[in-house]
This record gives C-alpha cells, sequence and structure tokens, in this order.
C-alpha cells in the first residue's frame, strides 16, 4: 500500500487541512499580531516592537508573570502531593472493580462544567456561606476564604485533582508489582518501599500529571478571577481584560506569546526531566 | 499487624476525603438550587422550585441554550468525523511527518482556553468568520477532534490489523473494508467520542466568549451572570447543566465498558 491514494487522502486529510487552517494558523497569527499596531482605533499591519518594549519594559507585567508562574506550580505540587495517596489506594489497595468505579468517578467530573463547579465553592466558601457557618456552630471564624490565594487554590485544585489522581493511577498501576514484593523480601519498610521504588518506577507518569495540573492551572481564568478576586491579576485575567477594555489585541497578543513560550519551556523541561533515565541506585 | 490495619483504615478516610472535595460542589449546587434562601447558609432554609421558575421565565437563557445545542450537535459529528480518519490514517498510514500530523491531532488540549480564544478572535475576526455560532463551532471543533482521535485509536489498537488485510485478500475493495470491518469494531468509540465531544462542546465557555460575539451559548450566559449578584438561579442552570453532561460523559464511558473487547486468551 506505498501509492498514495485517494481513499487514503479523503480520510486523513481533512483533520490537517481542519488544524492547519483553524489550530495552527491562529497561533501562527497570534504571533504576527502582536507586532501590529493600533492607529485610531483600528488594527494596522505593521511589524513594530512597540507592544513588546512597553509590555516587558513594565514592573507590573513581571509581578504578574511571576505571580502566574508561582500559581501554577503551587498547584502543580499541592494537587501532586494531595493526590498521591488516593492514586496509591486505588492502585495498590483496591480490588478492580472498587478502581475502576475510582476511575468513573474521577472522569466524570473532569468532563462536567467546571465554571458552576468554582461558581458553587464561591457560594460554600463565603464570608456567611455554609463552611464559615458550620465552623461558626463550634465557635471558629468566620474565616476569610474566597477573594485570596486561598480561594484560588481551591478553585485549580477542583480544576485539576481528578486529572491528576487519574494520570497517577495510571501510572502508578504499571509498577511492576515484583519490584515492590522483592522491597518487602528485603525487609524494606511500607514507606521507604513508597519513596524508593513505586515514586521512581512511576516517575514518568506524575512528572506529566503534575506538568499537566502546571498548564492547566496556569492558564486558568476562572479561579484566580471568580474565587480569586481577580487582584491580584494573572496573565489569563491581564488577556481577558485588555481584550474587554480597549480591544488592544496587538498588546493582548504579547502577553498570550509569552505564555505560550513559557508553557512551551516549562513542558519540555518537564518531558526532559520524566523520560531521563532514573540514577541507578547503589 | 494491627498497624497496617490501621494506614489502610486511614488511608481509605483519605480517599473518600478526596472524592468528598470532588463531588462537594455538584452536590452543593443541587441543594443549593432547590433552597429558598438568596444566599445559602446553615442551617438550610425551606425546599423551592423558584429558581428554576426563575430560569425558565428568563429570556436571555432559550436562544442561549439553542445555541449551546446547535453547536454541540454540530461539534460532536464534525470532529468525530475528523478524528475518526486521523485516528484511521495514524492505524494504517507510515508516513513523512507523522509527528507533526498528531501533534495537530492531540496537542489543542494542552494549550490554555484564554490563549486559543484570543488566537481564534484575532484570526477569525481577519477572515470574517468572526461573531457568528460558526465561529464557537469552528474552534470547538480544534479542541474537541483530538479526544475522538484518541478514543478510536485507542480502539483500533486493540484491533488485530490482519482482519482488514483479510478481508481485502478475500476482495473486498478498501472502502467495503472500512465499512464492514473498522466500522462496526470501532463503533463503541464513535459513539463514545460523540457523547464525550458534545460534552467538552456543552462545557466550554472561554472560546466561546472570545468568538461568539452577540450569539452567546450558554456557559458564555452564565459567565455573564457571575458579575451580577450571587443567586441561586446559576446554580439552577447550573444543575441542569451539570445532568446534561454528566448524562453524556456516564453514557460514553458505559458503551466504552460494556463494549469492551474480551480479553484475549
Amino acid at each position: 500500500m506505498k501509492r498514495t491514494n485517494a481513499y487514503g487522502l479523503v480520510l486523513g486529510l481533512p483533520m490537517l487541512v481542519w488544524q492547519l487552517l483553524f489550530f495552527a494558523a491562529p497561533l501562527a497569527f497570534l504571533v504576527v499580531m502582536s507586532f501590529w499596531l493600533v492607529r485610531n482605533f483600528r488594527l494596522a499591519p505593521d511589524f513594530s516592537l512597540d507592544n513588546w518594549i512597553k509590555l516587558l519594559g513594565a514592573g507590573y507585567f513581571w509581578d504578574i508573570y511571576l505571580r502566574t508562574l508561582l500559581n501554577g506550580l503551587l498547584a502543580a505540587i499541592l494537587a501532586s502531593v494531595l493526590a498521591f495517596p488516593c492514586a496509591y489506594a486505588l492502585a495498590f489497595r483496591a480490588s478492580v472493580s472498587l478502581r475502576w468505579l475510582g476511575v468513573f468517578l474521577l472522569i466524570t467530573p473532569f468532563f462536567t462544567s467546571y465554571l458552576v463547579r468554582t461558581y458553587t465553592w464561591k457560594v460554600i466558601l463565603t464570608g456567611n456561606g455554609i463552611v464559615n457557618a458550620a465552623l461558626g456552630l463550634i465557635g471558629l471564624g468566620p474565616f476569610m476564604m474566597v477573594n485570596n490565594i486561598f480561594g484560588t487554590v481551591i478553585g485549580y485544585l477542583t480544576l485539576v485533582l481528578p486529572l491528576v489522581v487519574l494520570l497517577q493511577l495510571f501510572s502508578l498501576a504499571y509498577v511492576d508489582r515484583t519490584l515492590i514484593e522483592a522491597a518487602h523480601n528485603l525487609r524494606c519498610g511500607g514507606l521507604r518501599t513508597v519513596f524508593q521504588v513505586v515514586i521512581p518506577a512511576a516517575k514518568t507518569g506524575l512528572v506529566l500529571a503534575a506538568t499537566f495540573a502546571f498548564i492547566l492551572a496556569y492558564g486558568d481564568y476562572v479561579s484566580p478571577s471568580l474565587l480569586g478576586g481577580s487582584k491580584p491579576p494573572t496573565l489569563s485575567i491581564l488577556i481577558v481584560d485588555v481584550v474587554k477594555s480597549g480591544a488592544n489585541w496587538p498588546q493582548a497578543s504579547v502577553v498570550a506569546v509569552m505564555m505560550a513560550m513559557t508553557l512551551l519551556v516549562v513542558s519540555f523541561a518537564a518531558l526532559i526531566f520524566a523520560y531521563g533515565r532514573p540514577k541507578a541506585r547503589a | 499487624m494491627n498497624r497496617r490495619r490501621l494506614i489502610g483504615l486511614l488511608l481509605w478516610l483519605y480517599v473518600g476525603a478526596v472524592f468528598a472535595f470532588i463531588f462537594a460542589p455538584i452536590v452543593t449546587s443541587f441543594v443549593v438550587s432547590l433552597n429558598v434562601d438568596r444566599f445559602p447558609t446553615l442551617p438550610l432554609g425551606g425546599f423551592s422550585t423558584k429558581w428554576y421558575q426563575a430560569i425558565v421565565e428568563d429570556p436571555t437563557l432559550l436562544p442561549a441554550m439553542r445555541n449551546t445545542l446547535l453547536a454541540g450537535v454540530a461539534v460532536a459529528v464534525l470532529s468525530t468525523l475528523l478524528g475518526f480518519g486521523a485516528a484511521y490514517t495514524d492505524f494504517r498510514y507510515h508516513f513523512f511527518g507523522k509527528n507533526v500530523y498528531l501533534a495537530l491531532a492531540l496537542l489543542p488540549p494542552t494549550i490554555p482556553v484564554v490563549i486559543l480564544g484570543l488566537a481564534m478572535l484575532v484570526f477569525l475576526s481577519q477572515v470574517s468568520l468572526f461573531g457568528k455560532l460558526h465561529s464557537v463551532i469552528i474552534s470547538h471543533v480544534v479542541v474537541c477532534l483530538p479526544f475522538a482521535m484518541a478514543l478510536v485509536r485507542l480502539r483500533l489498537s486493540q484491533m488485530d490489523p490482519s482482519l482488514e488485510a483479510a478481508a481485502w485478500n478475500l476482495g473486498a475493495s478498501q472502502w467495503r473494508a472500512l465499512r464492514e470491518i473498522i466500522l462496526p469494531f470501532t463503533l463503541p468509540a464513535i459513539l463514545a467520542a460523540l457523547f464525550i465531544t458534545m460534552a467538552v462542546s456543552f462545557d466550554e465557555f472561554a472560546i466561546a466568549w472570545f468568538v461568539s460575539g452577540f450569539n452567546e451559548t450558554l456557559p458564555v450566559r452564565i459567565l455573564a451572570m457571575f458579575q451580577g449578584q450571587v443567586s441561586p438561579r446559576i446554580n439552577a442552570i447550573g444543575s441542569i447543566v451539570f445532568v446534561v453532561s454528566m448524562t453524556l460523559v456516564v453514557l460514553a464511558q458505559a458503551i466504552l465498558v460494556t463494549r469492551r473487547p474480551k480479553a484475549a486468551p
């Protein structure tokens, strides 16, 4: 089946054309747009570095940039740590049917309106909301749980926790059981087995899970705006604000290109780390 | 031995806590939507369907709902078609630049929706495709077809590749082999892909917010309602949205699990 034929083209080509036109081209055009200018409220094609110089020279941009990066890292680390015992229990301590039930219960919310889930957290956590009322009954609080980083993090975890547990579970399920038995036979304690045998063996999947958590939280708009109160802003909020307030698309494009480049660098670093050979242990 | 028991118990309590955290907002949304209080707190107020009545009477919601359903169906069909073609191409052919081909087919969901939304807005308005329902459909297909591609591809990897070759040897044309071997085998994945892609489109708000203009979809409408006052009306719509998308996702999973090929002996 070497020669190209109509059959193969009819099946394979439509996706390629669609994604080139509506995925690759828009992203490439975003880079072009970052060099355009706005004159008299109209877009003017140009090759100007003005937008770049203006934005990268602004102190507030780097504040936002750093904060967004730290938010993403925080979400990735927290989600990885919080998810691990859960994924571990489902992978090693659960029966097959219980594990499938777990997978089912994790996939379903992942595809279920993140927007409404976040909004409901606001109802739950707000000043005189359900959690504060419950805490009040035992004489605690009220605590400020929204419009700050706590709220933002709850939102991030809502977004990424199901996915991180799932990905960790899949990578743990492929860990060779005989490795663990060997560790036990050699009198390696439970916790030590987890840290020195299980985690290194599942490293690739665990790093990928954390990377996805980072990507999702880094780009998220809803949690930092709705639960974090938009102040201080993140890069996504900056993009939306710029687009909303004056249609300065070139400036918004600069922010988006910076975000995309950052994600590219982080993802590549994570991939190299994930697929790097684990150091041989003495 | 007792210590091991205790650790096991604590571990399962922890698993319970994680799932409680994941499902807390979903359950709470249903409760709040059926609660009479405007600002829900403990103890809960009485039972009421007034928030559901309020959304039925809201004139902006019906067109938004219609847009979402129309877009959802179109996106599901288009992205499943394109995703199927891509999965089959990956399954059957080797060609130069296949990595790029696969990257185009699978990467979109990893790009933050704000970046993708802005790119779509900027690009579609240059080619006069902005601000209509088809703008939403075009953009959603980009992010949905990877899910369809992945589902069909996974299913194809469970198939014996020599089945198709056997059909050719028995004189079937390529199209006939596709129709009588590949399609029946991948049918569960195709159905699951239709449901999952519809669910993804149904819930997607960021790209839709950028490109839909005045043709708001339901999630965009909900996002706009956030700017206003806190109101259980949002939870009432939200609960309906939950039921729809959960039904789609559960159906997809049920099809995949019940039609799973028997494990090889």
